[in-house]
């Protein structure tokens, strides 16, 4: 049932496709809009974004922190490097846990479709360190609850 | 295990290796029986399996003359939890981005009325 899928491409990369009943408008500033992003970008159940910093232009600073109600939290640095207005953005990110993880490059593209939009994501597939220090911050439990976080977002 | 997860993916590349994965899933065969669907050598697949081993996703045991392989699950598991947590991540920040949008469509065509 679900409709995102999720492929690796070599060794190095992840390919995650994700069709949205919406414009290539609507889902690309919803991914520059810090109104917006602050809205859905959250993963486990719990966590909020106090801080959403992002400057949507070639260069321009991307910076979010997530914090749960543990006081415990996280944050995302990260620039832009390629704005195509409704077709795609090309980035670069890196998680602070607190240690910086490698550079993620992120291109994403927004292409319309019969009934919305089609997003695909190309992102770098970290090393294995970096994926130890994911799985070690304890996201891991914490994202199985978001499965039943839909109701009551807004 | 966290070692092999590299060597794990980069073996994943191949689609030959990919199908013996598949193949093994089914349950333990010999190199002879792995080379039988492919249009290659006995060495050729020895090759492949000797990646799929050295990154942790095969193992082989001795039987007389014959050397079975079949998956190493500890390795696969390993590899797939980390893919597994970022679907779980992304799947639940773009079911909250469906209700997003909905909500602006919603506004907008309200706005517009």
């Amino acid at each position: 049932m679900s409709k995102l899928t999720l492929t690796t491409e070599g060794d190095v990369h992840v390919i995650v496709k994700r069709h949205f009943n919406a414009s290539p408008e609507a889902v690309y500033r919803a991914h520059i809009d810090p109104k917006i992003i602050r809205q859905w970008m959250l993963g486990p159940e719990g966590w909020t974004m106090p801080v959403c910093i992002n400057d949507a232009r070639p260069g321009g600073q991307i910076r979010y922190e997530w914090k749960n109600g543990n006081g415990k939290g996280f944050h995302l640095t990260g620039e832009f490097l390629e704005l195509e207005p409704y077709r795609r953005i090309v980035h670069v990110e890196r998680m602070h846990l607190p240690d910086p993880t490698p550079d993620n490059h992120v291109e994403t593209t927004f292409e319309p479709n019969e009934s919305g939009t089609l997003m695909t994501m190309r992102m770098t597939l970290p090393d294995a360190k970096t994926r130890e220090m994911m799985l070690a911050t304890g996201m891991e439990g914490g994202m199985e609850a978001s499965y039943v976080r839909l109701e009551g977002l807004l | 295990m966290q070692a092999n997860l590299d060597a794990a993916f980069a073996a994943l590349a191949d689609p030959t290796r990919r199908a013996i994965l598949a193949r093994l899933a089914a349950g333990e065969a010999t190199v002879m029986e792995l080379a039988e669907p492919f249009e290659m050598t006995q060495p050729a697949i020895s090759q492949h399996l000797k990646v799929l081993q050295a990154a942790g996703l095969i193992q082989s045991r001795v039987d007389g003359t014959r050397r079975p392989r079949r998956l190493a699950k500890a390795g696969i598991e390993a590899m797939d939890q980390w893919l597994a947590m970022l679907r779980r991540a992304l799947e639940a920040n773009f079911d909250r981005l469906d209700q997003v949008l909905a909500n602006i469509e919603r506004k907008t065509k309200g706005a517009k009325r």
